[in-house]
C-alpha cells in the first residue's frame, strides 16, 4: 500500500493520472454527486412503472405475451461486456498505453451500438403487437423507463467517440485522463441500471 | 447576478401578491377574477418559490461559502455560469407566458387532472413544465457544484467540525437538492409527455394513476421546503453568534440538527396527503415523523436564545431580522405541528390556515433569514455598508406589516375561507379580516420600498466599508471587502472553529497564511454557458409552442455547445505575485 501512495505522490509519473490535479479530483466527485442523482431519477421511473405495468387496457398486449427472453438476455450479456471492456480501457490508461486504452473504448463503443440495434429492432417488434407509447399507461411507462435507459446508452456512445477522438489528438494527459474516466464511471452506471430493468421489467414481466 | 436577478423575480412575485390581496379586499370584487386570478395565484408561487427564494440563496451561497472556507473560487466555474443562465433562461420561460397564451393557472403543485390538456388546453402549463425543467438543471448543478467545492476545496485545517454554520447549511441544503430534484425532474417529463406526446401516465381512461403525480411532487417537493429554510437557518446562526459577540452555543448539536432536517425532511412528504386517501396507518406514521422535525427545529431556537444569553448584543439591522425570525419562526414552527395531525390536518386542509401557515414558515423564516445575510454581507459583497437607519424603517414595516397580514389569516382559516377562491360572500363575518390582511400586504410592499431606496442610497454615497466592519468572526472577513477575484492571496490556516475570531483574540490582525505568495491560477471567461442556455430556450419555446423543429433545433444548438466545451482547451491565465502585492496594498489603503 506505502509505495502505491510514493507512486501516486510522485510528480514525475502520476499513477492515477485522473486524480493528479484538483480539476481532476472534484470532476470525478462531483461525477458521482451526480450519478446519486441519476439513481433517483431512475428510481422515480421504476417506481411509475411498477405502478403502472398492469394497466393494459384499450386492447393492449400483457408484459407475459410481449416480452421474448432469449433476445433481451442476448442485449444483456452485450451490454454487460461492454461494461468489461471499459474496465480494460481504464486499465489501459493506468498502464499509460494510449493504443491499448483507445481500442477498448472502442469496442465499448461498438458493443454500446449493437445494444441499441437489438434494442430499436425490438421496439419496432413492439409497436407492430400493438404494444405503443399513446395506447395505454403500461406502453407510456415502459418506453418512458426502457427509454430514457436507451437515450442515456446513446448519449454515451457519442460521449466516448468524441472522447476517442480527443484521445488520439492529445493523449492521456492530466486534462483527458478524468474525463475518460468519468465516461467510464457512466457507463458502469448505465449496466447497472439496465440489470435492474431486466430484473423489474422483463423478469417480473414473464412471471406476473 | 444570482441575488439581483432572483431579487427582480422578488419584486415580480411581490406584485403578483398584492394584486391577489387587492382582489381579496372586499366581497363580490371583479377587480382580477377567474382564470386571471388563477393565473396570478400560481405564478406567485412558482416565482417566489422557485425564481426568488432559490436563486437569492445560490447567490450568497456563491459569494460567501467559498470565502468561508478559504477557497479561491468555487469548484466549476464554468458549470456555475451554466447554471446561473439555465435558471434565467427558465425563469424567463415562465413569465414570458404572460404575454404569449397565458400563464399555468393550476397552481404552484399543478396537480393533475386540473393540469392536463382536458382542464388546461392552452400554453399556460407547457410553461410551467417546461419552464421549471430547465431552472431545475441549472439548480442540480449549482446543488453538485457546492458539494464538491466543500468537500475538496476547505482551507488548511478547516476540518467539517470547524465549518461556519451557513457553509454546513449548504452543503446539506445541495444534498437536498441532489436527492429531491430528479422527482420534479421525472414528474415534469411525465406531465410534459401526457400533454404534449399523448401518453397516459396520469389519465384514468389510458389507466393511469394521478396519484403518482401527487407522489413525485411532494416527494420533491417538501424537502424543497428545507431547501429554502435551512440557508436561513445558517444566515441566522452566523447573524446571531457575530452581534452576540459570542461563540455559538451548541455548534455541534446545530449541526447534527441540520443533518437530522436534512433527513426527516424526505420522510415526511405523504403529510401533503393526508386526505388522499391513503390509510390510517401511512396517515399515522407520517404524522409522527412530521411532528418529529420540530425536535431539531427545537434544539436550533434554544441554541440561538443561548448564543444572545449572556451576549453583547449589537441591533444591527441584519441582528433585528435574526431576532424577529426567532418568535415568527416559532408561530410557523407551532403551527405546523397542529397541521401534522392527520384529524386535525382534514379540518384545516386547504384553508386559509395552510396559507397562514406556510407563510408564516417561508416568509418568517426564509425572507427574513434573506434580509438578515443581505444586510450582514452587503458589505463584503460590494464594499459598502447599507443605511442602518433606513434599514431599521424596512424591518419594522415589514414585522408589523408581516403580522398583520398572516396573523389574521389563522382566523380566516379557522372561520371557513378556502385558499386558492378569488372571492367571497359578504355577511360571513370574512370581510374585516380580509381587508386587514390586504392592508398588512402593502405595508410590507412600503417596507420593500424602503429597502430599494437603500440600495440606491447606498450606491450613490455610501461609506465605504472596510474588510471587518462587523467584527465579524469567520473567515470571510479576513480579506478586503469587496473580495478580489481570486479571494485569498494566500490560502489561510485554520486552527480553530471562528477562524478569524480566533486569531483576534490570540492578538493578531488577520489569519495566518498556508502557504508562500504564489502566482495564482485563474479560468477564463466563457461565452459557451449563455448560448447552451438560450439552445434550451428555443428548445423549451418550441415545445410550448407545439413547434417540434423550433424544439429541435434549440436541442442541437445545446449538443454542440457540449461538444465545443469538451474539445475547449482552457488554459486560464496566471496572477503574478507582484499583481497580488499591488492589489492588497490598494485595498488596505
Amino acid at each position: 500500500m506505502s509505495d502505491h501512495n510514493q507512486l501516486s505522490m510522485a510528480p514525475e509519473m502520476p499513477h492515477h493520472t485522473e486524480t493528479s490535479t484538483l480539476e481532476g479530483k472534484n470532476k470525478i466527485l462531483g461525477f458521482w454527486f451526480f450519478l446519486g442523482a441519476e439513481t433517483v431519477l431512475f428510481a422515480c421511473l421504476f417506481g411509475t412503472y411498477l405502478a403502472l405495468r398492469h394497466s393494459t387496457m384499450n386492447n393492449g398486449p400483457t408484459s407475459e405475451e410481449l416480452f421474448s427472453l432469449p433476445m433481451v438476455a442476448i442485449a444483456t450479456l452485450i451490454l454487460l461486456t461492454s461494461s468489461l471492456t471499459s474496465v480494460l480501457g481504464i486499465l489501459g490508461m493506468h498502464r499509460e498505453n494510449l493504443k491499448s486504452m483507445l481500442f477498448w473504448f472502442g469496442v465499448t463503443v461498438l458493443l454500446g451500438l449493437a445494444f441499441l440495434g437489438l434494442e430499436i429492432y425490438e421496439f419496432i417488434e413492439y409497436v407492430h403487437e400493438g404494444h405503443t407509447f399513446t395506447r395505454n399507461a403500461f406502453g407510456s411507462s415502459f418506453y418512458t423507463l426502457v427509454g430514457t435507459h436507451g437515450s442515456h446508452v446513446l448519449f454515451g456512445v457519442i460521449w466516448i467517440t468524441t472522447l476517442i477522438y480527443q484521445g488520439r489528438k492529445k493523449g492521456i494527459t492530466k486534462e483527458t485522463a478524468p474525463k475518460f474516466y468519468v465516461a467510464s464511471l457512466y457507463w458502469h452506471f448505465i449496466d447497472v441500471v439496465w440489470v435492474f430493468i431486466f430484473t423489474v421489467v422483463y423478469l417480473l414481466g414473464m412471471i406476473s | 447576478m444570482y441575488f439581483l436577478s432572483g431579487f427582480v423575480f422578488f419584486l415580480i412575485g411581490g406584485i403578483e401578491a398584492l394584486l391577489i390581496r387587492m382582489q381579496l379586499i372586499v366581497p363580490n370584487n371583479g377587480f382580477m377574477v377567474g382564470d386571471t386570478f388563477n393565473q396570478l395565484l400560481t405564478m406567485h408561487g412558482t416565482t417566489m418559490i422557485f425564481l426568488a427564494a432559490m436563486p437569492m440563496i445560490f447567490g450568497l451561497m456563491n459569494v460567501i461559502v467559498p470565502l468561508q472556507i478559504g477557497a479561491r473560487d468555487v469548484a466549476f466555474p464554468f458549470m456555475n455560469a451554466l447554471g446561473f443562465w439555465l435558471f434565467f433562461v427558465g425563469g424567463l420561460l415562465l413569465n414570458i407566458s404572460w404575454l404569449f397564451g397565458g400563464a399555468p393557472d393550476a397552481g404552484w403543485t399543478s396537480y393533475v387532472q386540473l393540469a392536463l390538456n382536458q382542464y388546461s388546453p392552452g400554453p399556460g402549463i407547457d410553461y410551467y413544465v417546461l419552464g421549471l425543467q430547465i431552472s431545475g438543471i441549472g439548480s442540480m448543478m449549482g446543488a453538485i457544484n457546492f458539494l464538491v467545492t466543500i468537500v475538496n476545496m476547505r482551507a488548511p485545517g478547516m476540518t467539517f467540525l470547524r465549518m461556519p454554520l451557513f457553509t454546513w447549511t449548504t452543503f446539506v441544503t445541495s444534498a437536498l437538492i441532489l436527492f429531491a430534484f430528479p422527482p420534479l425532474t421525472v414528474g415534469l417529463l411525465l406531465l410534459m409527455f401526457d400533454r404534449l406526446f399523448g401518453s397516459h401516465f396520469f389519465d384514468a381512461t389510458g389507466g393511469g394513476d394521478p396519484l403518482i403525480w401527487q407522489h413525485l411532487f411532494w416527494i420533491f417537493g417538501h424537502p424543497e421546503v428545507y431547501i429554502v429554510i435551512l440557508p436561513a437557518f445558517g444566515i441566522m446562526s452566523e447573524v446571531i453568534a457575530t452581534f452576540s459577540k459570542k461563540r455559538l452555543f451548541g455548534y455541534s448539536s446545530m449541526v447534527f440538527a441540520t443533518v437530522l432536517i436534512g433527513f426527516l425532511g424526505f420522510m415526511v412528504w405523504v403529510h401533503h396527503m393526508f386526505t388522499v386517501g391513503l390509510g390510517p396507518m401511512s396517515n399515522a406514521i407520517f404524522g409522527i415523523a412530521t411532528m418529529a422535525i420540530a425536535v431539531p427545529t427545537g434544539i436550533k431556537v434554544f441554541n440561538w436564545l443561548f448564543t444572545m444569553w449572556g451576549g453583547r448584543i449589537r441591533f444591527t439591522t441584519p441582528m433585528l431580522f435574526a431576532v424577529g425570525f426567532i418568535p415568527t419562526f416559532v408561530i410557523g414552527g407551532m403551527t405546523g405541528v397542529m397541521l401534522a395531525s392527520p384529524p386535525a390536518d382534514f379540518q384545516y386542509q386547504d384553508s386559509y390556515f395552510v396559507v397562514a401557515h406556510f407563510h408564516y414558515v417561508l416568509i418568517g423564516g426564509t425572507v427574513f433569514g434573506l434580509f438578515a445575510g443581505a444586510y450582514y454581507w452587503w458589505p463584503k459583497m460590494f464594499g459598502k455598508k447599507l443605511n442602518e437607519t433606513l434599514g431599521r424603517w424596512h424591518f419594522w414595516l415589514f414585522l408589523i406589516g408581516f403580522h398583520m397580514t398572516f396573523l389574521v389569516q389563522h382566523w380566516l382559516g379557522l372561520w371557513g375561507m378556502p385558499r386558492r377562491v378569488f372571492t367571497y360572500q359578504p355577511g360571513y363575518g370574512l370581510e374585516w379580516g380580509n381587508q386587514l390582511s390586504t392592508a398588512g400586504a402593502l405595508l410590507m410592499g412600503v417596507s420593500i420600498i424602503f429597502f430599494l431606496v437603500n440600495i440606491a442610497v447606498t450606491a450613490r454615497r455610501g461609506e465605504a466599508a472596510d474588510a471587518d466592519p462587523w467584527d465579524g468572526r469567520t473567515l470571510e472577513w479576513a480579506i478586503p471587502s469587496p473580495p478580489p477575484e481570486y479571494n485569498f492571496a494566500q490560502l489561510p490556516l485554520v486552527r480553530e472553529l471562528d477562524a478569524l475570531w480566533y486569531e483576534k483574540m490570540n492578538g493578531k490582525k488577520g489569519v495566518e497564511p498556508a502557504e508562500p505568495l504564489g502566482s495564482i491560477h485563474m479560468p477564463s471567461p466563457s461565452y459557451l454557458p449563455i448560448l447552451m442556455s438560450i439552445g434550451f430556450f428555443i428548445a423549451g419555446f418550441g415545445f410550448v409552442m407545439r413547434a417540434i423543429p423550433a424544439a429541435v433545433l434549440g436541442l442541437i444548438m445545446v449538443f454542440i455547445t457540449m461538444f465545443m466545451r469538451s474539445f475547449e482547451h482552457d488554459p486560464g491565465y496566471h496572477i503574478e505575485p507582484e499583481e497580488i502585492e499591488a492589489t492588497e496594498k490598494g485595498a488596505k489603503a
